[in-house]
């Protein structure tokens, strides 16, 4: 015998008092977990993918759809550009390294995306087998397409149009995979990569014409800008110096900007910049256009902050909850306190002290919310399982971290604190309790 | 062995003062204290057992006077000496009948001995019931219980507090009988409290209370 196991044994006398009060806690200690697992794991999914891009160059819209399309692939891109025009801002002055994106096809809903080899030695990748690609149709494939598909060097597959389904699969043009990546823990493990000119093709370019008189059909990316507003994209583009002074127009075909783009277009183009008036000058000069430029850093906060007031009301719930529970026990154990009083004082004449009574009322609340924040941290473990498999499945996200965190440990604290204070107070009265009365009332 | 002597008692500190005999009673002897109603029988037995705290007069236990007993020591001295059986036996609830009747070994800080246990319920003719719930046995059984909780620790004293008031004839009879034998084998003074006659023959000894009377301070 020993007062853990008297307390113990109090518990189970009211199961349904006990599950209530425990299950309250649990609930309140997983919803508090679940949103610090989910932040942490947005967090560092999104700022692990920002790495050094300052600026995204794409087709006028949504910023932060320009944002989540093209640095996280988990939206549809908000259109193309020509590549003619984006060169300009790629090579601005203003700009150190510009990193061109082309895409509007998937393979098993993994997207293919043209590119330049600076994509991925952006992200610090490293190969784990075959090369990187260097001619048309030949991939370099990230870990988990290289898993999930179970594509291998050699291998070849067809791209199938759109982002989302397989229906309509380009079946004259066979892509070959030429390399592999480590795992990188970052957008490119989800990616198929090659180079532009292989997205162009599949769209009904030759990889090696570059006319300048191609229309807008004949650079059949599926999102393609209409016809219409191509002509925005071909007025004259003020040139700005470093200083911001209009240096006179330029662009339209056949100025500084080559034939040699013709009317191809790409999706974005991811900038680093080298000089922090970018950040000013750059929208100014793109009003005109039907492009935009938008910072990742600041999407990415909007959308946390949106993200804040979702999980601020949830997080206001959840210690609404736990506050619940707190009552919960204070009333069972206030009430058990009532029931049991005679209990209590024959324990005393029993040779039990007032030390001792206490402590087994604060074991029965420690027991109790100990068993809750352990049940409310594997609640939100299962929560975040399954969030992680929609988020896989739709995504291709990774987010799985089910470690525990310092944070999740001061609420586990925080929780068996709240159990033993609810016990603590009715337990006063178990204290005072004067046994000769009680024996002669009883 | 328990002795008392000019005790005097009042409730709060402004009520009026009562005044007890004297008592004795030697180890393995018996003593019935007899009183009606009222008559402070039970403030007696709270104040020997050291529930409750004298106004003036002395009480020794087992040669230790209860004055000079701290709260937590009168608590570990108590669960060391003291049996007391119940008009109405209370036990923990949620607890079996043999964790009940194990608990002052428990609460006395003495080794648990299971095997004591099962031979005081055997010999008190519950040895079936260790298992049960304590709800789940007859008023009778539920007594029987009780007189095994006070003697299992083997205490200096056995303190009954009208036992028998809920038991007919020949229950009276039987229970009187196990507490008598199993306080003796014990070695333990008994002392039963009680209006009931039927126990006065079987008593030499006999403290009679009368109706309280307050007393000047």
């Amino acid at each position: 015998m020993s007062w853990i196991r008297i307390a113990w044994r109090n518990l189970l006398a009211k199961p349904l008092s006990t599950g209530l009060s425990t299950a309250l806690l649990a609930f309140g200690v997983g919803l508090v977990s679940l949103l610090m697992l989910t932040e942490r794991q947005l967090d560092e999914t999104f700022r692990r993918n920002i790495r050094d891009i300052d600026l995204v160059l794409g087709a006028k819209g949504s910023p932060l759809q320009l944002i989540l399309a093209n640095v996280y692939h988990i939206d549809a891109p908000t259109g193309n550009i020509r590549l003619a025009d984006a060169r300009q801002v790629m090579e601005h002055p203003y700009i150190e390294s510009a990193i061109p994106l082309a895409y509007g096809d998937n393979f098993q809903r993994f997207r293919i995306v043209g590119t330049e080899p600076s994509y991925p030695a952006h992200y610090g990748m490293e190969l784990a087998e075959g090369r990187l690609w260097s001619a048309p149709f030949e991939a370099t494939i990230g870990a988990r397409v290289a898993k999930e598909s179970g594509l291998r060097v050699g291998d070849t597959f067809f791209s199938a149009h759109g982002l989302v389904d397989e229906t309509d699969v380009h079946g004259d043009l066979a892509f070959k995979v030429v390399g592999v990546f480590e795992e990188g823990q970052c957008v490119v493990d989800q990616l198929l990569l090659c180079n532009l000119e292989s997205i162009w093709a599949v769209h009904g370019d030759s990889p090696t014409a570059s006319t300048g008189a191609g229309s807008a059909a004949s650079a059949g990316i599926p999102e393609s800008t209409p016809a219409e507003t191509l002509d925005t994209v071909r007025k004259p583009l003020p040139r700005i110096g470093p200083g911001g002074v209009v240096m006179g127009s330029v662009g339209g075909p056949g100025a500084t900007a080559p034939n040699r783009d013709g009317n191809r277009e790409i999706t974005a183009v991811l900038l680093k910049k080298r000089n922090p008036l970018a950040v000013l000058t750059l929208p100014n000069l793109l009003k005109e256009t039907n492009m935009q430029v938008a910072l990742p850093a600041i999407e990415v906060n909007r959308l946390t902050q949106n993200f804040g007031i979702g999980m601020g009301t949830l997080r206001g719930i959840a210690w609404l909850i736990i506050a619940l529970s707190f009552a919960s026990i204070f009333i069972s154990v206030y009430d058990s306190l009532l029931v049991r009083r005679y209990e209590l004082a024959l324990l005393r004449t029993l040779g039990a002290s007032r030390g001792g009574i206490y402590g087994s009322l604060l074991w029965e609340g420690g027991l109790l919310s100990g068993a809750g924040a352990v049940f409310g941290l594997v609640l939100s473990r299962l929560g975040l399982w399954v969030m992680a498999q929609f988020v896989e499945q739709t995504f291709h996200y990774d987010l799985a971290g089910m470690g525990v965190m310092w944070g999740e440990v001061y609420l586990a604290c925080g929780a068996i604190f709240v159990g033993l204070l609810a016990a603590a107070i009715p337990g006063i009265s178990a204290i005072r309790l004067d046994i000769s009365r009680t024996l002669s009332d009883g | 062995m328990i002795e008392t002597t000019d005790l005097r008692f009042r409730y709060g500190t402004l009520g009026p003062a009562w005044s007890f005999p004297d008592v004795h009673c030697a180890a393995g002897e018996r003593l019935l204290l007899l009183g009606a109603s009222g008559s402070g029988k039970t403030t007696l037995l709270h104040l020997m057992s050291g529930l409750l705290k004298p106004l003036s007069g002395q009480i020794r236990l087992a040669n230790t006077d209860w004055s000079t007993l701290s709260g937590a020591e009168a608590d570990r001295f108590r669960g060391r000496h003291v049996g007391i059986v119940f008009q109405r036996p209370h036990f923990v609830q949620s607890l079996t009948v043999a964790e009940n009747v194990a608990l002052p070994l428990f609460l006395a800080g003495l080794r648990p001995d299971a095997a004591r246990v099962t031979s005081l319920l055997e010999a008190l003719g519950i040895g079936d019931k260790g298992s049960s719930r304590p709800r789940d046995l007859s008023v009778g059984e539920q007594q029987r219980a009780g007189i095994a909780r006070a003697l299992v620790h083997r205490p200096t004293v056995v303190f009954a507090d009208e036992p028998t008031s809920a038991l007919d004839d020949r229950s009276t009879e039987a229970v009187v009988s196990l507490l008598e034998h199993h306080s003796a084998q014990a070695g333990a003074s008994l002392l039963i409290v009680t209006h009931d006659n039927r126990l006065r023959d079987r008593y030499p000894r006999t403290v009679t209370l009368a109706p309280l009377t307050p007393v000047t301070p």
